[in-house]
């Protein structure tokens, strides 16, 4: 207990917090992506995916508990530092001042800031799946029939809500600002941990920078392949089953307006 | 040459500052910077106006006595050096120049451009040194140190104690000059001993003084005259995690002569 | 007259210190703290010393004027630390150094005093080591060692060439260490103003707060000054804007000899005066004179040209014409001294003609310029950082300056002046390096006195101190000497004259470079006292300082510092003037070397070359305090030797 309050009241130990809660973020969103991309496969892939976790409540409810902890405590820590660091330079530089850092290490806070917001959003669009702010109607009702069993039909949810072209907007803009996180804060980690030197730091760096953008191809393909058309056809019919209003805005605008993004937290 | 400067006067650590503007006497563009400053403060005593307070004295970019952020940088517009060896070639006539202190929390202003840095005194005296007694050391050539390890800790040591670090970091953290410290004396044989009770110490103190934490930014490298590296933080931090992980020592059985 | 009792033990040279130490005083552990010791300075005498008497169990009280006991000048010093270690199995021994700093010192150094430095300092290397200084090492993990300031042996341990900075930051790390353990209290940004003296002998010191402009009291049982050396009294030079001779002498003025003030060393290798507005001189290592051929045109018509348009025939290498078998590498003095002969002809470069090239064409020629880069890359660089020329491809211009003072308060072999209580340290004391300083030297004085001497010599004055018998801060001496310094302080602020105190400084410098700088007569020190006369008078009606008392005022700082240095200034000239001879860094025009010497004939010396006059100035001047603008009256130790025989100083 000494060690946790010890690490908690200094400015390193909030770091290191900081760092292992990254990291083990870092390491949901890539499980989190490999889950989604069966969006790619037949719907029944991604469908029997979410069924799977679903069915294993305990499973579940612990991953969703412990990511939730880990979110609080990167969250708690990204607070009470920047609190500190506000108050460690009481009188601003009229000319600026942080001479040579990037602005994707200056603007974490904003980038995290938006980060959450998003993780809200996504939360009440896919998990709690509100029909209030998806801009399609009730998922609920969208169902479908795998292996004798009705089961929410999670690929026409992704198909229709990404068809929404201010939530693919949305979704690609949080996820551009997660780019801009993870870039600065994946390296970050491995400094604050002290895994470096010389010879590393530019190896860390690098992996820091591959992982950030795998991640962000990645997530982008989802709402940018569903906006090129990939299961619109089965979309529709899922649509017509569940009797939902056609969406406020066609494919084809949502491309004109520009790409879409992916999510998180598809499974229910 | 002339250039147009933008000052921050402050009467005391109370009253309020302000930027002044004065226009420079005609410089040499092979005077320093302080020197300009000698200058000016030399025409406006003429003048009947009190002089600008700033902080300096080896002017060789060895004493660390000297700040300025100049134009938004710490040591002004050249890296690798301190402000007492920036000359005035680096700007252009008819520039305007703007000069602010130093600010952190944990650097309270004292008058004008010259800020209390006497934060790095106590995180110091917190645990930045070897316990050793004078006479008793052994033959120096009894410990030898890998070339490498001492090149290393030479790297970390020469650090001046100048305070760019802070100025630089916009959370005004402490991390570089506090890592050069542990840095130097942990590398060393002579420094293990006290490893790790130095760095708890020197961090605790840190912390009490006020100094925001690293966001990895790497202002601090980027500004520092002795261009000392980050990777003395990622050494600090690991320093300190091991540290922690350790915990307090066990308390001592006591015991009577 | 004052009493100048040298106290040096007897016995053989070789064993004195150890005698001595055996036969002093000790104090008993239960009462060290008891005694209450302030010392002034901590550069690496005040720190190392601060931090020995408080681990001995003496209450320590360090003021310094800078922000942090970290910044004082010692950090400045580049090339390294001499020590006896012999680990380079050349040869070297405790004797060897002991001879060489004493025939450097050109005999005009005292002989137990030097002896002791050469034992203590293998002590130091070990002390440092130990502390953490990083010092440069070879490849097994030993230290290195260089050979420096062209001595014959290796015997110089060095860090980079920051040798001064790590050492004074283990000895500020010694420090910190016992502030934390309340053995020291600290008190920066504390400008010692006066000395207190009670019944004759030093028991306290006023202090003003630079922060605050308060004034406080602080009593005493010993006072300690390691508050460095005196060079800024020529205005430019290579020391700290701050470094300054306030507090030895204001103990001066209550009764402390100074000692030899006139021996100040002129280094040749610096970066010339670029203008009216230059504050500081920048050295550049002496190394470079290893590769680089010194000159100036031989016609003065020919200064204002481009030196790569100058042909090799209309160019004058003179130090290789006049001293052919040392050539550029002729000592300190000479090489320094012949810089102003050919600038006085009016054959100096740069634009204010006070300079001249060091060129460095025939070596890279030679050698390569990767080659030259890799030895002289980090010179070449300050060098074209101050100046904004490239060295590779245009000669560099060098000048001498000034940047050490062997002078200082007279003191005893036990450190301690002739003010029971008052004892006096590293570059403050006049006592280790005679007339001349040899490079490495004053890193190791500073270092031993702080250390090992003064930890083991105050005993044998505190022993005759009863403990916690000081006498207290309110008593008449403090009133008087408060008084004192307040007086001092309201005057300058009071004059509101027309003249800044950097004005004052100025003037001052300029007498003292043309009078009593590398080469001095008789007529011109006469001149010069008359001219500083003047100057001080002109300062006690003139000056003008600007804001207020109470606050942090840097022009009041520096007006009182240019008032004591003017007076300085006057007993310097004072001091040559009656020092008819040469001798070390004091070069009296009156007495060279010429081809009327046998010693010249027999090619021992060069003509030009200093000339001693044993018979007649083998003493320590210690001058007395009698009144400002008052003849201050000479005391004189004489120098005697045991074990060394004074010679002809050559290295030929």
């Amino acid at each position: 207990m000494n060690l946790l309050l010890r690490l908690w009241r200094s400015s390193l130990g909030k770091k290191y917090v900081m760092a292992l809660t990254g990291a083990a973020l870092v390491v949901f969103l890539v499980g989190h992506l490999v889950g989604n991309l069966q969006v790619f496969g037949a719907p029944d892939l991604i469908n029997q995916y979410a069924h799977f976790l679903k069915s294993k409540p305990l499973l579940l409810w612990g991953a969703r508990l412990g990511l939730l902890a880990t979110v609080g405590l990167h969250i708690a820590a990204a607070f009470t530092l920047l609190s500190l660091n506000r108050s460690a330079r009481p009188v601003a530089y009229a000319t600026g001042g942080a001479y040579a850092a990037t602005s994707r290490s200056r603007y974490m806070a904003v980038s995290g800031s938006v980060i959450l917001a998003f993780i809200v959003y996504h939360l009440l669009h896919f998990t709690a799946l509100n029909p209030a702010v998806n801009g399609v109607g009730d998922f609920t009702k969208l169902t479908t029939d795998l292996h004798g069993e009705t089961v929410p039909d999670v690929y026409a949810m992704m198909i229709l809500g990404f068809n929404v072209w201010w939530v693919a907007a949305f979704y690609l803009i949080a996820q551009a600002l997660l780019f801009m996180h993870l870039s600065h804060g994946l390296a970050a980690m491995f400094q604050s941990l002290g895994l470096r030197n010389h010879v590393w730091w530019p190896r860390v760096q690098l992996l820091a920078r591959v992982v950030s953008v795998a991640l962000f191809l990645g997530y982008a393909s989802i709402p940018l392949g569903i906006l090129a058309g990939i299961g619109s056809r089965y979309a529709a019919d899922a649509r017509a089953r569940a009797h939902l209003a056609a969406a406020p805005s066609s494919a084809a605008t949502v491309l004109a307006v520009g790409p879409a993004s992916a999510g998180k937290e598809v499974v229910r | 040459m002339k250039v147009k400067l933008k000052v921050w006067r402050q009467k005391n650590r109370t009253s309020a500052g302000e930027f002044k503007t004065y226009e420079s006497p005609e410089l040499n563009p092979n005077m320093s910077f302080l020197e300009m400053l000698d200058v000016l403060n030399e025409q406006l005593a003429v003048r009947g106006e009190e002089p600008v307070a700033f902080d300096h004295d080896c002017r060789e970019g060895i004493c660390g006595t000297c700040s300025l952020v100049i134009d938004g940088k710490p040591h002004g517009p050249h890296r690798g050096v301190a402000t007492c060896q920036t000359y005035m070639r680096s700007f252009k006539d008819g520039d305007e120049v703007v000069i602010e202190p130093f600010r952190a929390a944990a650097f309270p202003l004292v008058k004008d451009l010259v800020v209390d840095r006497q934060a790095f005194d106590r995180i110091q005296q917190a645990g930045g040194y070897i316990s050793v007694r004078t006479g008793s050391a052994p033959d120096a050539n009894s410990i030898p140190v890998p070339k490498e390890d001492s090149d290393l800790a030479m790297d970390a040591a020469q650090c001046i104690g100048c305070g760019a670090c802070v100025a630089a970091c916009k959370n005004a953290s402490a991390m570089l000059f506090v890592a050069a410290k542990v840095g130097h004396l942990g590398l060393l044989p002579q420094g293990q001993p006290e490893r790790y009770k130095r760095v708890k110490a020197m961090v605790e103190q840190m912390d009490t003084e006020g100094f925001g934490a690293c966001t990895v930014t790497g202002s601090c490298e980027a500004v520092c005259p002795k261009s000392i590296s980050l990777d003395f933080i990622a050494r600090l931090n690991r320093d300190y995690a091991v540290a922690l992980l350790k915990g307090d020592p066990k308390k001592a059985a006591s015991g009577g002569a | 007259m004052a009493t100048l009792k040298s106290n040096i033990p007897s016995g053989p040279l070789a064993t004195k210190w150890e005698n001595h130490k055996f036969s002093s005083k000790l104090i008993n552990p239960a009462n060290k703290r008891k005694y209450k010791i302030v010392v002034v300075g901590a550069g690496l005498a005040g720190a190392s010393a601060s931090a020995t008497l408080a681990e001995l169990g003496y209450e320590v009280h360090n003021f310094v004027f800078h922000d942090s006991p970290r910044r004082a000048h010692s950090i400045a010093a580049q090339g390294g630390i001499n020590a006896a270690k012999n680990y380079q199995n050349d040869g070297d021994s405790v004797h060897r150094l002991f001879y060489d700093t004493i025939k450097g010192g050109d005999f005009r150094a005292r002989e137990a005093n030097v002896h002791r430095l050469a034992e203590v300092s293998v002590n130091i290397i070990d002390q440092c080591a130990a502390q953490g200084v990083p010092f440069a090492r070879e490849y097994g993990g030993l230290l290195d060692n260089r050979s420096f300031g062209g001595a014959q042996v290796s015997r110089t341990f060095y860090a980079r060439g920051q040798t001064g900075q790590q050492l004074l930051l283990g000895a500020y790390s010694a420090l910190n260490k016992m502030i934390a353990a309340g053995g020291v209290k600290s008190y920066t940004h504390s400008e010692m103003l006066d000395l207190v003296v009670v019944d004759g002998q030093a028991k306290g010191i006023i202090v003003r707060n630079l922060q605050t402009g308060e004034i406080t009291r602080h009593n005493a049982d010993a006072v300690v000054l390691a508050t460095g050396g005196y060079g800024n009294v020529f205005n430019l030079s290579t020391y700290a804007r701050g470094a300054n001779v306030t507090a030895p002498w204001r103990a001066y003025k209550r009764g402390a000899c100074f000692g030899n003030p006139c021996y100040t060393q002129i280094h040749p290798t610096c970066i010339p005066v670029s203008g009216d507005y230059q504050s500081k001189l920048t050295l550049m290592s002496e190394s470079l004179r290893n590769d680089g051929r010194i000159w100036v045109p031989k016609r003065k018509e020919d200064c204002g040209k481009e030196p790569s348009s100058i042909p090799e025939d209309a160019r004058d290498y003179y130090l290789e014409r006049m001293y052919p078998g040392f050539g550029n590498l002729a000592p300190r003095d000479i090489a320094s001294r012949a810089a102003k002969y050919v600038c006085d002809e009016g054959r100096g470069v740069g634009p204010t003609g006070l300079g001249v090239y060091l060129d460095f064409s025939a070596s890279i020629k030679r050698l390569g310029e990767d080659k030259v880069r890799e030895r002289y890359g980090n010179l070449f660089d300050i060098y074209h950082e101050i100046t904004n020329e490239n060295a590779y491809q245009t000669p560099m211009r060098i000048f001498p300056a000034v940047h050490y003072t062997m002078g200082g308060l007279w003191v005893d072999y036990n450190l301690m002046s002739n003010v029971p209580g008052l004892f006096v340290l590293g570059e403050a004391n006049f006592s280790d390096h005679g007339a001349n300083r040899l490079g490495a030297s004053a890193l190791m004085q500073g270092l031993a006195d702080g250390y090992f001497v003064l930890p083991a010599t105050i005993a044998t004055y505190l022993a005759g101190v009863k403990p916690d018998q000081r006498p207290k801060a309110e008593s008449a001496a403090f009133n008087e000497a408060e008084q004192s310094v307040r007086g001092g302080v309201q005057k300058m602020m009071s004059l509101k004259g027309k003249r800044t105190p950097g004005h004052f400084h100025k003037e001052l410098g300029k007498i003292m470079w043309e009078y009593c700088g590398m080469a001095r007569n008789q007529a011109g020190l006469e001149k010069a006292i008359q001219l500083l006369g003047s100057l001080r008078e002109e300062y006690a009606k003139n000056l003008h300082v600007m804001g207020e008392s109470n606050d942090w005022n840097q022009s009041l700082e520096q007006a009182g510092r240019v008032g004591d240095f003017i007076e300085l200034g006057e007993l310097m000239c004072r001091d040559a003037l009656m020092r008819e001879e040469s001798c070390g860094g004091h070069f009296r025009e009156e007495y060279q070397y010429t081809t009327a010497d046998q010693e010249v004939r027999d090619n021992i010396v060069n003509p030009g070359d200093v000339k001693r006059r044993d018979d007649k100035f083998a003493f320590v001047a210690a001058w007395e305090y009698t009144g400002t603008g008052k003849t201050p009256t000479l005391n004189q130790e004489p120098l005697v030797y045991e074990e060394v025989k004074m010679s002809t100083r050559s290295y030929k």
